[in-house]
């Protein structure tokens, strides 16, 4: 009784103050999950016809007011804070993966809005949706015809082609969870940033305009899988805060360090919590979804997801290996190193047999995330940096090869069938040259930002005392390298069907996106110094 | 920092000698400008053909730039050039040559332009022009001249690795039936090695982290720490070095890619594949391999005397069974790399100068050989040795010259290989008498598979079916009809024609090339051998065949 007078006593005393705020230093993502609600309106209260455009400029603003208000306050080379009432910790990795995902954010972007390659944009909400487009938008009695023409009615008579504009609160709202994801100090407000990036992966993820059902059960299965993933998380966080008391990612570390308690808690904790955030990393053996998932999706959101979601899954790793537990990291490394060797050989050799480019991108993918396990194993300032580079580098090859593959398509969409790709570089030598060219990427060819990003993380994981990893890593990238060599064997070498698929010459903004990730694929393998120079400015701190 | 030298390596970043950029640069924009120009087949041939003169005529002023004097006072690399590149790697944008780097320069520089003339009127696959065959060329001239110029380690990875990109395209465009295996083959082998490399390369950059303070890819720097280095470690770097080198070489068990590369590669790919781009392994081991891991060196050397010498007498005998002719001269090539491996890890100074001049004189024979089966197959169509005889009679200027590229090949006294050869055996013998023995041996296969080639293609009646098809093909009539073969071959003008005035320019050179460096290969050995004696200082071993006593 008394017990509960005092805190009824201690909270009439201490009316709940609101937590101090670092405005300047979390702008960023205030900037991006208040646009994001802004948005929410502007989907709510235009006509359907203003949406498109207000949406891409009102996103496309959101993004670089964002960005401004990074580097504004990045330049500054400020110090690590810890605000929001110490649930964001606003560090130099911090900073550098909000940079990452803003950046990718703008690629990712242009290729959602585009409505050129696929004409009326690649999304629409449901089937009985797109019947009613068929008649006329608005009820104003279009007649149909040509599914095209249908598609390009949607909206007032006379007006541009329409889409569903529910993918830029979306894309926004999956930005700001993700940079509350990287940021996050404690565990809490990591799992609550988890959902709020990954529901609106999920109903993204179900919106292509063709092939719909597999998009859909693309969907569900991310969304099933994904809510397990979730489950996973939120338990293993139970357990740590039954180890330590708090759900603080520093304090889980000092509980570790100074304690005689039984580990059981903490590594059971460990392992739960990793299995939700290495399903979002889509690492083996937690990638099961992700190969469909890729396939499923329409192409662009399947390039925001693969760039930016590993970017937010690698950097919330890295931030929990290395706040929570780097003191303990001599118990639970072994068990990451059979990981990271199962992932990088899934995703290796199961990649030999895919016969669908996003598949096989999928499968390299989880190669590529057995790759960054290795750098965020190591609890150094240069396996930390070599990870954001890696993540910065490989989430621009991605976005570039997702742009490429959504311009190769025959009537039935894109043609995504590996079979449908021969004899690309007789149709269209400028789009076989930048395929090849980012795939050499992914296969870590020197001058390529893939191989900068390699030696990045390889070096660290090496000073690190992972040597037989390093070279399991690098044969990984040798049979890996066969796959992205049979793409451009049948590019280049093979003759062209009859019927082949086209290469649609894409709008600005799709040729904006892949040639952004181009260059920045190329310039990170010539130039690489500042890039490098930033990621390694700081550790993590919370 | 390099205790041999005087007047001491350049001082990282603070520039230097641009001229090996521009050797690097040229035919690179070369290849580039390929791309505009091709609509107009002519002017691109012509402007690739200027740019290879143009290169050959810059290389020949690095070469007299070169101060073989000053080498020998200890100044490692001259030409040398160093910018910052990526600070927080340790990496530079290093350049500069040793006699070794600058002989192997101009062997490419001097291929290149003959390649172009030998390739000038070739029949190329369908859909596919001469100026991205020329460009394609250029590039990975570009290539090479980085590889051989480079002195920091992972600039020279990365030149390492991109070869790769243009001579990929080299044969999987424009190569035989079999191009695209042969392609992928050739990239998934040399990707691997390279990747186990870069393994070591990484564990180099560790190492020289732990042991200067800050790590380095330098090469100079790199092997005034080799000393320090324990042996254990050395032997994982070294191994790492040595498979890539290796499978690009090819030694014996890393070898099968290079019959198919060679046979399925157009013929000038192939000629610049075995005669300079495979030698980049060679040089690999005299520049990293020998002076970067001493103590794996010598620790491995048996091992790869051994991989060497079964090299020689295996090749040996497939050469001699081999029924196409661009696998048969591929299977000679893997024997002579025995041979030069031999020479490099017998460790003495004698030995690394005949290995070196080796390199220069495999490319020249080898890429005669394999220009004058190119020459063969233009006319009859079909790589089968069954298919061709008594060629002589039709042709006896082709017979002759394919008669100098074998015996350059077999070593004859008096040709450039009888030089190198010997200076191999030489040298090797005081260190590893029973290796070089056995390698003798291997001297008795090259005459008997180099002459029996020779004589079923060229001696006897005229025969075999790619011949009579082309002398049917010109109405000359086969060995059936009324008139002499020879003579009517002779008078109906073509059928099977013998060297025209463009593929006597193309051998010229060659032939010069062969019976000069026979006689006199002094100007070669003299760039050569303060460099061999730099890198057997850096090995530590005493000489016992010190290069003062080299045939001049």
């Amino acid at each position: 009784m008394n017990a509960a007078n005092d805190v009824v006593a201690v909270l009439a005393q201490e009316a709940i103050t609101a937590p101090a705020v670092d405005g300047i230093a979390v702008a960023p993502l205030l900037v991006v999950l208040g646009g994001a609600c802004i948005s929410v309106l502007i989907e709510a209260f235009l006509p359907r016809h203003q949406r498109w455009p207000v949406q891409v400029t009102w996103a496309g603003l959101v993004i670089v007011v964002a960005l401004v208000s990074l580097a504004g306050y990045a330049l500054g080379s400020p110090q690590p804070v810890v605000t929001l009432g110490e649930s964001l910790s606003v560090d130099s990795p911090t900073l550098f993966l909000w940079g990452t995902l803003l950046l990718l954010g703008i690629p990712s972007l242009l290729m959602i809005a585009d409505r050129s390659v696929e004409p009326g944009g690649a999304f629409i909400p449901s089937a009985a949706e797109r019947a009613a487009s068929r008649v006329g938008g608005g009820g104003t009695g279009g007649t149909g015809g040509s599914s095209e023409h249908a598609d390009r009615s949607y909206g007032l008579p006379g007006q541009a082609p329409t889409m569903q504009t529910e993918m830029f609160p979306f894309v926004l709202f999956a930005l700001g969870g993700m940079m509350a994801f990287v940021a996050a100090n404690d565990l809490l407000t990591m799992f609550i940033a988890l959902e709020v990036l990954s529901l609106p992966l999920y109903l993204m993820c179900g919106l292509a305009r063709r092939r719909r059902l597999l998009s859909q059960e693309a969907a569900v299965k991310y969304f099933l899988l994904g809510a397990f993933g979730s489950a996973f998380f939120l338990y293993g966080v139970a357990l740590l805060y039954g180890y330590s008391g708090s759900v603080r990612l520093s304090e889980i570390s000092a509980a570790a360090a100074g304690s005689t308690r039984s580990d059981t808690l903490l590594f059971a904790g460990l392992a739960l919590l990793l299995v939700g955030l290495l399903f979002k990393g889509s690492v083996a053996p937690f990638h099961t979804w992700t190969p469909d998932v890729y396939q499923g999706a329409p192409t662009p959101v399947t390039a925001f997801m693969a760039a930016c979601t590993k970017v937010a899954a690698f950097g919330a790793i890295a931030r929990v290996l290395y706040v929570a537990f780097g003191s303990t990291r001599w118990e639970w490394r072994g068990v990451l190193w059979a990981i990271a060797v199962l992932s990088m050989a899934v995703g290796a050799v199961l990649g030999l047999t895919q016969t669908d480019v996003k598949r096989m991108v999928a499968y390299s993918s989880i190669a590529h995330a057995g790759f960054l396990l290795l750098g965020t194993m190591a609890i150094t300032p240069e396996g930390t940096s070599g990870t954001l580079f890696y993540l910065l580098a490989y989430g621009f090859t991605t976005v570039a090869v997702f742009g490429v593959i959504s311009l190769v398509r025959d009537s039935e969409g894109e043609a995504s069938h590996l079979s449908q790709w021969a004899g690309l570089a007789k149709r269209s030598p400028v789009v076989a040259g930048v395929m090849t060219f980012l795939l050499l990427a992914l296969a870590g060819l020197p001058l390529t930002s893939g191989f900068t990003a390699k030696f990045a993380v390889f070096s660290a994981a090496l000073s690190d005392g992972m040597a037989p990893l390093v070279v399991i890593a690098l044969v990984a990238s040798a049979v890996a390298a066969f796959f992205y060599l049979r793409v451009i064997v049948l590019m280049y070498f093979s003759e062209p069907a009859a019927d082949g698929p086209t290469v649609v010459v894409p709008g600005a903004f799709t040729t904006a996106a892949i040639t952004l990730g181009v260059l920045v694929t190329l310039l990170l393998g010539i130039l690489p110094t500042p890039a490098l120079q930033w990621a390694g400015a700081g550790a993590f701190s919370g | 920092m390099n205790v041999l030298s005087a007047a001491g390596p350049i001082v990282p970043d603070s520039g230097g000698n641009v001229l090996l950029i521009v050797l690097l640069l040229l035919p690179l924009v070369g290849s580039l400008v390929m791309y505009p120009l091709r609509g107009n087949v002519a002017l691109a041939k012509g402007v690739a053909m200027a740019v290879a003169l143009l290169e050959l005529v810059l290389v020949v002023l690095a070469w007299v730039g070169y101060d073989t004097a000053a080498a020998a006072d200890g100044t490692r690399f001259q030409l040398e050039f160093s910018a910052s590149w990526i600070p927080a790697f340790g990496t530079h944008i290093a350049f500069g040559v040793d006699g070794i780097a600058l002989v192997m320069i101009a062997l490419t520089a001097f291929l290149v332009p003959i390649l172009m003339l030998f390739a000038w009127a070739e029949k190329l696959p369908e859909g596919r022009t001469a100026s991205g065959y020329f460009g394609l060329l250029l590039a990975t001239q570009a290539m090479l001249v980085g590889v051989f110029a480079a002195t920091d380690v992972f600039l020279f990875y990365v030149f390492f690795e991109a070869m790769l990109i243009p001579m990929y395209f080299l044969i999987g465009r424009f190569g035989g039936p079999n191009r695209q295996y042969a392609a992928v083959k050739f990239f998934l082998y040399s990707l691997l090695g390279g990747l186990i490399m870069l393994a070591s390369l990484i564990g180099l950059f560790v190492v020289s982290g732990e042991r200067l303070g800050q790590g380095t890819f330098t090469w100079a720097e790199l092997q005034t720490m080799a000393a320090t280095v324990p042996t254990s470690t050395q032997i994982w770097l070294f191994l790492g070095f040595f498979v890539a080198f290796a499978i690009k070489a090819p030694l014996f068990p890393f070898h099968t890619w290079l019959p198919d590369a060679g046979a399925e590669a157009p013929i000038v790919g192939a000629v610049l594949l075995v005669g300079v781009l495979d030698k980049v392994a060679t040089f690999g081991f005299l520049r990293y391999c020998l002076p970067l891991f001493p103590a794996a060196s010598q620790a491995l050397a048996p091992l790869v005397l051994t991989l060497a010498v079964v090299g020689i007498i295996y090749a040996a005998l497939l050469a001699v069974g081999q029924t196409d002719m661009s696998r048969f001269v591929s299977y000679t090539s893997i024997a002579h790399f025995g041979f030069i491996a031999l020479g490099i890890f017998a460790f003495s100074s004698q030995a690394f100068a005949g290995a070196t001049l080796y390199m220069v004189n495999h490319g020249l024979s080898t890429g005669m050989l394999f220009l004058m089966v190119g020459m063969l197959i233009t006319r009859g169509g079909s790589r089968k040795i069954a298919d061709y005889g008594g060629v002589a009679k039709l042709a006896p200027l082709l017979a002759g010259c394919l008669l100098v590229a074998g015996m350059s090949s077999l070593a004859l006294p008096g040709t450039n290989s009888f030089v190198s050869e010997f200076l191999v055996l030489v040298g090797s013998f005081p260190n590893a008498p029973v290796f070089t023995i056995v390698a003798t041996v291997g001297i008795i296969f090259a005459a008997l598979y180099v002459l029996w080639f020779y004589q079923r293609t060229m001696q006897g009646p005229v025969r075999g079916d790619a011949v009579t098809a082309a002398l049917e093909r010109a109405g000359a009539g086969g060995p059936g009809a009324m008139t002499d073969p020879g003579i009517a071959a002779k008078r109906a003008g073509t059928g099977f024609a013998d060297l025209g005035r463009r593929e006597i320019a193309v051998v010229t050179p060659l032939i010069v090339a062969i019976v000069v460096l026979g006689f006199f290969p002094a100007p070669l050995l003299d760039v050569i051998n303060p460099s061999v004696t730099a890198t057997m200082q850096e090995v530590g071993l005493a000489d016992p065949v010190p290069v003062g006593g080299t045939a001049r």
